[in-house]
């Protein structure tokens, strides 16, 4: 009885010490890469800040609207959160290869999902940013013409105008990224029909005085305005 | 030299019929057909006149006109002008024609005439705008002689003017170029002015075409060329211009071409201007200038309506322009009832030079920093007027001049925005 204990025991410690050194290489292997991953991450992160740094990405950054919602949620800089974003995803990939190596089942068709979606997330976080830079200039391009023409309440048509297309953006994004495709949809639908029923709305009844005034000022010059000169800035 | 290769080969055709030549009047023109009948004949008259024994062309570049303005121009016959103005030529005064696109372009259109010019080896060329109702056999003459025999790369036009006509020129333009480049030059935006062959040349070699900047500010980067390459230039007196019919409204592109294109050209300028100290008279030729002091109706109150609007809507976007103090002043006299209202002279050159600064580290887009321009513009032209309302010539000279002084006295300050990091 003592022998067949102290055999299965014995058994037992050589199972375990023969499936450790089967996963000991691997998991050698698995902490290399992790090593070399953070590596490699963080010379990405270096070189991806100085070029970011170069390019004057915080400007841009801030022209596209990003920079003032990340110092509302006392996040670093555009520059800073892209280089770490950029970090913790190269240096989660390698960890992520290292524990594919391991063999362990069931982990491999995750890591083989999340790293089918990277391309996803990188197009999605490129989508929002030019999204958001294509909406800021646009807002801003309307805000400028609207004070220019004079025209009534430029600030509400330029946000009008940003929402319309970060709207669209979003909408792209979500699409990208697979996440609730069908809910995104109808919520766009919804979002966007309810836009224009709102503008048709302020615009038709409760702006009816303003729209009137606008048109008038545009179409009908009165006897004052026809008996004054134009300067010429020219 | 200029390759000519834009050129057509019908045009180049034409070029070689005409040969080589002693004036050349350029007319870029777009649908002019209710002007530029009556400017050819009276261009006619003034090369017939004074230059009869000169060889001399016409060349209109055309930029897609549909109501027959090319026709107008090559239709003129040189015997009606002998008839009415009674003197004759010794040589053929040709009118070439090509439409060098189907949509006006100024840049292309002076290209266009410069690649002529010097092709023909013109040695003295004006340009004369086809919406200037106002010109006179003598223009012709007072633009052409000082280059032909005066030994003048570039003749800069002045005019008798209303005080009021002209505002951006008066306000911005003029000082901020007499206080960088150090040259008085009055109508720095050109609508016609004289150039000699040499200048032509080097400014079609040098100048940086279809560089999308100054699609319509040629005349003033060939004015900016004539004073860095050390050309020699005069100003000469035309007569009296009346303003362009419609003109008045187009203030965003009138900004874009004349302060847009002065913007540009202060970062390649540079050198050329950051040594510059106080500023010179050029030589000028004929009568001196005058303001015409008829009354104006001017609307002082949307005026200043589009300027507190502007500094109120526009807050975020002056914030990326002006520095703090500079946008604070500008809210505080935002503020301020309209008999109070003054948009002083240091705060507007302050604003000016914040926006050059800005401009060229192109804090945001670029054409949005010369339309944010334009309402702070229309609070200085409240001032302007406000100011000189009653005032004689003399007193509205002097403001001008005050003005000008002001921007002398604050480069200082460009310079060191200009150099700032931020």
């Amino acid at each position: 009885m003592r022998e067949l204990i102290i055999s299965e025991l014995t058994q037992a410690v050589q199972d375990l010490a023969r499936g450790f050194a089967h996963y000991l290489p691997r998991l050698i292997v698995m902490l290399i890469l992790a090593f070399v991953g953070w590596l490699i991450a963080y010379l990405v992160k270096i070189i991806l800040r100085s070029i970011l740094r170069l390019i004057k990405f915080d400007r841009l950054s801030e022209n596209a609207g990003a920079s003032q919602l990340l110092t509302k949620a006392a996040l670093p800089s555009a520059t800073e959160m892209l280089s770490r974003f950029v970090f913790w995803v190269t240096w989660l990939g390698f960890v992520l290869l290292g524990i594919s190596v391991l063999g362990i089942l069931g982990l491999q068709e995750q890591i083989t999902k999340f790293f089918l979606f990277l391309p996803h997330l990188f197009v999605s976080v490129l989508i929002l940013f030019f999204g958001m830079l294509a909406a800021g200039f646009a807002a801003r391009a309307a805000l400028l013409g609207a004070v220019n023409a004079n025209v009534p309440s430029p600030r509400l048509l330029s946000l009008a105008v940003r929402s319309i297309i970060m709207v669209f953006v979003l909408s792209i994004v979500f699409e990208e990224l697979g996440l609730a495709e069908q809910t995104m949809l109808v919520a766009f639908g919804i979002a966007f029909g309810a836009l224009m029923l709102g503008l048709a709305i302020a615009f038709g009844i409760g702006g009816k005085d303003l729209a009137r005034r606008f048109l008038e000022e545009k179409f009908v010059r009165t006897r004052k305005e026809q008996d004054e000169d134009e300067l010429s800035p020219l | 030299m200029e390759d000519g290769n834009f050129l057509t080969d019908d045009f180049l055709r034409q070029l070689i019929n005409v040969g080589e030549v002693d004036i050349l009047v350029g007319l870029p023109t777009h649908n002019n057909a209710k002007t530029v009948g009556s400017i050819v004949h009276t261009i006619r008259t003034g090369i017939l006149r004074s230059f009869p024994r000169e060889r001399a062309v016409i060349i209109n570049a055309d930029g897609g006109s549909r109501d027959g303005t090319p026709e107008l121009i090559t239709g003129v016959s040189i015997d009606d002008v002998r008839r009415d103005s009674g003197v004759y030529a010794l040589r053929t005064l040709h009118a070439i024609s090509t439409k060098y696109a189907s949509t006006p372009q100024s840049e292309v259109a002076m290209r266009t005439i410069m690649a002529a010019a010097e092709l023909l080896r013109a040695k003295a060329c004006i340009v004369i705008s086809p919406e200037s109702e106002s010109v006179t056999p003598e223009w012709i003459s007072n633009l052409v002689r000082p280059v032909y025999s005066g030994g003048f790369d570039l003749v800069s036009p002045t005019y008798h003017r209303h005080k009021f006509d002209g505002l951006l020129m008066t306000n911005l333009l003029y000082p901020m170029v007499r206080a960088l480049y150090g040259v008085r030059i009055r109508e720095a935006y050109m609508p016609e002015f004289g150039f000699s062959g040499r200048l032509g040349s080097q400014f079609l070699g040098q100048n940086r075409w279809n560089d999308g900047i100054g699609e319509n500010g040629t005349e003033l980067r060939l004015t900016l060329a004539a004073v860095t390459g050390g050309f020699r230039i005069c100003q000469s007196f035309l007569g009296k211009k009346d303003p362009v019919e419609g003109r008045a409204a187009d203030l965003v592109p009138a900004l874009r071409h004349s302060v847009g294109v002065l913007f540009s050209a202060l970062e390649p300028d540079f050198n050329a201007w950051s040594t510059v100290s106080g500023s010179q008279e050029v030589p000028s030729i004929g009568t001196d200038p005058e303001l015409i002091l008829d009354p104006l109706r001017v609307n002082r109150k949307r005026l200043r309506d589009m300027f507190v609007s502007g500094v109120s809507e526009l807050e975020s976007v002056f914030q990326t322009i002006l520095s703090a103090a500079t946008l604070a002043e500008l809210k505080r006299i935002a503020g301020l009832r309209e008999e109070e209202f003054r948009y002083p002279a240091e705060l507007w050159v302050r604003t000016v030079y914040e926006f050059a600064a800005a401009y060229q580290k192109s804090v945001i887009s670029r054409d949005h920093i010369i339309q944010a321009l334009a309402p702070l513009f229309r609070g200085r032209v409240f001032t302007f007027v406000v100011e000189n309302r009653n005032g004689s010539a003399s007193d509205v000279a002097n403001h001008i001049e005050g003005l000008c002084l002001e921007f002398e006295r604050l480069k200082p300050y460009l310079l060191e925005i200009w150099k700032s990091k931020q």
